[in-house]
């Protein structure tokens, strides 16, 4: 069965490690936040000028000055720390933050994202992303496998305008976890119940199965 | 050399039409409330606004949208209010697209006196039209231009009459940036104390940057997605 966003979310979050500095985007990104590992040291950045990202805060609690990159409230944790938009840009752009996860309208079979525009549809902008892709170490792309027509978002070369390109390493989608690699698409793990087949069916760039394809959970 | 005045409408006294204005503020967090207040009932004209975001229809630069006082709106990410999509696609609005990265690494740039910096966001995108592109280290980059601005709009936690300023949470994000970056600088602070009053170690923005500074009224300080958890 496709899973569901929590369940994209809790995938991803088999590829945190201890002491990682990780950016989580707006949408199904967030939620990975939720499935860190008991025990494990996470921080989290929010790109608007915080380290150590914390939870949601209790009713009542909310305080307008704090913030995260989706206009949220939120809270710290021990050994939080705030600092300015060039500041936090900056540690992005420097390779300090470990891993960055976004979702994507569309990625290419050589790593290219496409996430931010949908021409003649209202434009929002870029905010973070454009820096993020082309910036981050680890980016992995948390997204449904394909678009409400049915379409692959899996392409051998992206339609809609990009975000970055040759940046994207892995996807997470609800059918599948891919490696993008010099080849193409290289599938790693199926979703529970989903055939190869369906993965095979669903996704119009080049994909690479070399072996028996394990599920993911 | 006084730097306090009484009020955002004093403060404001020589910003007129066409000017290029960076606000402070990520979201509604930060924002320069009352120096917008005081703009839009001054109603100047044909104005630049460069700010991470454009507000909401009744809040924020959505004020200034409303009456219809900004020519062109350089941004990171906008279009929370009806007002705004409905200007830019009438073609009433200009609007710059640009990464949030590069928008603060080019406040920053001009606050540190440097003509220009190179980044690596937007390279192989449309927003690399007719920009220099050049390679360090096999890695590909945009070179970008400091701003130039005329006036910068922050808003600080706490500041003194020499205009040091101090930040509070996430409302830091732009402004120290902008406070830097603005030819005349003009801060608006939660609370104003005498100089001496903060200790030095705990400034972030100089005073040097800030030529006016007041301290404002009847912050609304608007939580744009109020999100809350429930206890265990």
């Amino acid at each position: 069965m496709a899973l569901d966003k929590y369940q994209i979310a809790q995938r991803i979050a088999k590829e945190l490690k201890n002491g990682y500095y990780v950016n989580l985007g707006i949408g199904i990104p967030t939620l990975v936040a939720n499935y860190i590992p008991e025990g494990m040291e996470v921080v989290l950045q929010s790109e608007n000028g915080l380290l150590g990202m914390g939870p949601f805060p209790f009713k009542g609690e909310a305080d307008a000055d704090l913030i995260n990159a989706g206009k949220q409230t939120i809270t710290t944790l021990p050994g939080s720390s705030f600092f300015d938009s060039a500041m936090s840009f900056g540690m992005i752009r420097s390779g300090k933050v470990d891993l960055t996860v976004l979702g994507a309208m569309e990625v290419s079979e050589n790593g290219d994202i496409a996430n931010w525009k949908i021409p003649g549809k209202m434009v929002k902008g870029m905010g973070g992303a454009m820096d993020l892709v082309a910036s981050a170490k680890n980016i992995i792309v948390a997204m449904m496998h394909t678009n409400p027509k049915g379409e692959s978002k899996l392409l051998p070369k992206c339609s809609l305008p990009l975000t970055g390109i040759n940046c994207v390493k892995k996807v997470v989608t609800d059918l599948a976890v891919l490696e993008i690699t010099p080849n193409g698409f290289k599938l790693l793990e199926r979703a529970p119940g989903v055939s190869v087949e369906e993965i095979i069916s669903k996704t119009a760039g080049k994909l690479i199965i070399e072996t028996d394809i394990p599920e993911m959970f | 050399m006084k730097k306090v005045f009484n009020n955002a409408e004093e403060a404001i006294f020589d910003i007129s039409d066409d000017a290029v204005i960076m606000l402070g503020g990520f979201g509604l967090c930060g924002i320069p409330e009352n120096c917008i207040n005081a703009l839009v009932k001054k109603e100047v004209q044909n104005l630049t606004c460069i700010s991470n975001n454009a507000g909401v229809d009744d809040f924020g630069i959505g004020l200034m949208l409303q009456k219809k006082m900004v020519k062109k709106m350089v941004a990171s990410y906008v279009g929370e209010n009806a007002e705004f999509e409905r200007q830019m696609l009438s073609g009433e609005l200009d609007v710059e697209l640009i990464p949030q990265g590069t928008l603060a690494t080019r406040c920053m740039a001009a606050g540190y006196g440097m003509p220009a910096v190179f980044t690596p966001a937007g390279v192989g995108t449309e927003i690399a039209a007719g920009k220099e592109i050049r390679n360090f280290n096999g890695k590909d980059y945009l070179l970008e231009m400091a701003f130039d601005a005329d006036f910068a709009l922050v808003k600080a936690w706490k500041g003194d009459s020499m205009g040091n300023l101090i930040f509070k949470d996430t409302a830091r994000n732009f402004n120290p940036l902008m406070a830097m970056a603005g030819k005349i600088t003009i801060a608006e602070v939660e609370e104003l104390v005498p100089a001496g009053a903060l200790d030095p170690n705990q400034i972030h923005t100089p005073g040097i940057y800030v030529h006016r500074i007041f301290e404002g009224k009847n912050y609304e300080k608007r939580i744009e997605q109020l999100t809350e958890r429930e206890p265990a």
